[in-house]
């Protein structure tokens, strides 16, 4: 028996010892978990690498990337245009998975969901719409019993990707809330609560009645959360779902083109079935690294995660990337250079 | 012994029939409370009470300040100067630990200093798309939340203390004193989801709709009550607070020697005289110190009141509102803060907080030393 924990200990050992390209990467939280998965699978089958991936949070990522520190950085959103100056233009962002922010709201015995028009909920992040019986939310609900009851809103309160993909899509759909707030990962909020990630949003939501929040998609859907419908730009009520949320970066494609940086945000996007609340989420690869491999196996890495590695993404409550998108993704990879030679192309 | 000092012999186990005369421990207990000394009456006893002049020794040669650290290295063995020198550069550690913390966080924080000045401290707007800062909110809001606090701990933790060393019978002193010292072994952040699933229903149902109907037409309980709040925040960390302020007073109370009560009580004090006139203003400087410590935590908690206070960066007189703390805003907001400046003003905030925090403690200290100037029970401690 001790001889067996011994060979298992000795085993464990040597695996790290195989490993000969080891690549560190850091940033957002959002899609930490279906990045850890991806790098355990992946390890699993090509033990030649280690990869490393620690959610250190979108601003500390893009920091760490551009320090150097790390081999490659991820981030909710995308670098600022003087961020990339910075650095000299020297990186890519890849998107790796779609996430989408739901509305989720406190309102016991209501039939069915509530259904949100783009202005009504800017004017309720706004402060200016205070009643849940409000005329405006009323006509869009015929048949639902909105309740006289006063509207709370809830908001991050820390910096979040979450956050900048809904205030992103408010400044999309409001000139009133471009103005006067604007987008970014953490914002002066006119009115509400904070509560600190998703899950403190969501318990405050849960225990204030007439609360109402917003949450990551793939949280409000693994926690059962009651969340309503968004109208999009083709004036469809859509239910938040990751297929609606697929459906939304399709719709997106048509204005990004194939020579895209990917540097686009995706909200209020065209499409009849697109969620319109939706975003990218990208990793920060370098154009030129200054050692081959070690690009070659992030290529690899990184070209695995979008093909075979897409397929984890539902049960994790992530959306896949569009089909189409793909080769476009591809066609960026193999820019990327080690001592000026191309360092990947896709093996078929 | 240092010469000079009023020196005092301890004092013999009386003969019970000495401590017979009530004026006499009139007086002794009125001095003891006035002076925080032990009076010893010449007339009484027979142990002399005079100052104890030192024997007539040359005097010391005069000290050389300027070669100090040199003395260090002097010693009559090597092994022994090395422990000198070990044992002064562990000393050493801590305080220059503290010098490089304030020069980094200042040395962060400068591009916000430049960029706002001191209005910094009394503006309140915190855009950081449009990259204005001010942290006014946030100074009212970790001051209120303490204040807040400690008016609600204080005499919870003080009564627990007293009813511990003075009123508790033998077999219920251990349980309870290491039950509410338990308290202080929970993580802040299972204090905040107790916060929001326990503490803010109750306070909603309970608390708060008295509240409102007794004293809403004051400023500190207006407006609307949505659950995160000030109040939420306030209570949390007074339940936080609770076991360090009862631990330390509790320690306190017990070093009250028991002279001081059997005193008290033989000259006819009832129990609540007894500590209210005798004990507690013996141990008011260890008893201060132990409120001080209980400030100290509620300043720089975090998860708990970020979890409960609302964050809102917002200046209200009502405590049903939502408000904001350093500690909270910093832990929130570090991650995501992708510009210098954005970066530099969480850095400023960081030491305003820690300014506050000296500034508290010293005023603190000033506060004991005033009081008890050193004599009183725990006060060497602090």
């Amino acid at each position: 028996m001790r001889k067996l924990t011994l060979a298992v200990l000795l085993a464990l050992v040597a695996v790290p010892a195989g490993a000969q390209v080891r690549l560190n990467g850091a940033g957002a939280t959002f899609p930490n978990i279906i990045y850890q998965n991806w790098i355990l699978t992946y390890n699993q089958k090509f033990d030649n690498v280690e990869i490393n991936y620690q959610s250190i949070g979108s601003g500390g990522g893009i920091r760490q990337f551009s320090d150097k520190t790390v081999d490659f950085g991820g981030t909710d959103a995308p670098m600022s245009d003087s961020a990339i100056a910075a650095i000299q233009g020297n990186v890519l962002h890849i998107p790796t998975v779609l996430g989408a922010v739901v509305p989720t709201y406190n309102l016991p015995g209501l039939s069915a969901a509530v259904k949100f028009t783009p202005d009504v909920l800017a004017d309720i992040f706004l402060g200016k719409i205070t009643k849940w019986n409000d005329a405006r939310l009323a006509s869009v609900n015929q048949g639902l019993a909105l309740p006289n009851q006063d509207v709370i809103v809830v908001h991050r309160s820390d910096g979040s990707g979450t956050t900048y993909v809904w205030v992103d899509y408010l400044t999309k759909i409001s000139p009133e809330w471009a103005q006067k707030v604007g987008r970014g990962t953490s914002v002066n909020w006119p009115v509400g609560l904070g509560g600190r990630g998703n899950e403190g949003v969501a318990a405050t939501v849960r225990q204030t009645p007439g609360a109402i929040g917003y949450v990551e998609i793939g949280y409000a859907l693994i926690n059962k959360m009651s969340f309503g419908q968004v109208r999009n730009k083709a004036g469809n009520f859509i239910t938040p779902a990751l297929e609606s949320v697929t459906a939304a970066a399709e719709g997106a494609m048509a204005d990004m083109g194939p020579s895209t940086d990917f540097r686009v945000s995706i909200t209020d996007p065209r499409g009849a079935q697109a969620y319109p609340v939706a975003s990218f989420t990208w990793l920060l690869v370098r154009k030129q690294y200054p050692d081959a491999p070690k690009a070659r196996e992030l290529a690899k890495f990184i070209w695995w995660s979008l093909t075979e590695g897409q397929a984890q993404a539902p049960k994790l409550g992530y959306a896949p990337l569009p089909k189409a998108m793909v080769p476009w993704i591809e066609a960026r990879l193999r820019t990327i250079t080690a001592g000026g030679k191309a360092v990947w192309t896709a093996a078929r | 012994m240092d010469g000079g000092a009023v020196t005092l012999l301890p004092l013999p186990n009386y003969p019970r029939t000495v401590i017979r005369l009530r004026g006499f421990l009139t007086v002794a207990v009125r001095y003891t409370a006035v002076t925080n000394r032990p009076y010893v009456s010449r007339s009484m006893t027979t142990v002399p009470t005079e100052r104890i002049t030192p024997p007539a020794t040359a005097p010391e040669p005069k000290r050389r300040w300027r070669l100090g650290g040199w003395r260090l290295l002097r010693g009559p063995n090597p092994a022994d100067r090395l422990y000198r020198v070990v044992l002064t550069g562990l000393a050493l550690v801590l305080p220059l630990l503290l010098v490089v913390l304030v020069a980094e966080l200042t040395v962060s924080a400068w591009p916000a200093v430049r960029r706002f000045g001191p209005a910094f401290l009394w503006t309140s707007v915190w855009d950081p798309v449009a990259e204005v800062y001010g942290a006014a909110p946030m100074i009212f809001g970790t001051l209120a939340s303490s204040l807040l606090a400690l008016l609600i701990a204080v005499p919870l933790a003080l009564g627990t203390a007293i009813f511990l060393t003075e009123f508790a019978p033998g077999w219920l002193r251990r349980p309870v004193a290491f039950l509410v010292e338990l308290l202080a072994a929970i993580p802040s952040v299972v204090y905040g989801l107790w916060g929001i699933f326990v503490l803010i229903p109750f306070l909603r149902s309970y608390v708060v709709p008295p509240l409102k109907a007794a004293l809403g037409w004051t400023p500190f309980f207006s407006g609307v009550f949505y659950g995160n709040s000030l109040l939420a925040g306030g209570i949390i960390l007074a339940i936080m607070i609770v076991p360090y302020i009862a631990a330390v007073g509790r320690e306190v109370l017990q070093a009250v020697p028991s002279s001081q009560r059997e005193a008290a009580v033989g000259m006819g004090a009832t129990r609540w005289e007894a500590v209210w006139t005798v004990i507690v203003p013996y141990g008011r400087a260890g008893l201060i110190g132990a409120v001080i410590l209980g400030l100290g935590r509620a300043l720089g908690e975090t998860m708990a009141v970020t979890m409960l206070i609302g964050n809102r960066h917002d200046i209200g007189l009502s405590v049903l509102q939502p408000a904001y703390t350093m500690a909270a805003a910093i832990a929130n907001e570090f991650t995501e803060a992708t510009t210098d400046l954005y970066l530099a003003a969480l850095f400023e905030v960081g030491l305003v907080l820690f300014v506050i925090t000296v500034t508290v403690n010293a005023l603190a200290r000033l506060l004991i030393w005033r009081v008890a100037r050193g004599t009183a029970v725990g006060s060497r401690a602090l």
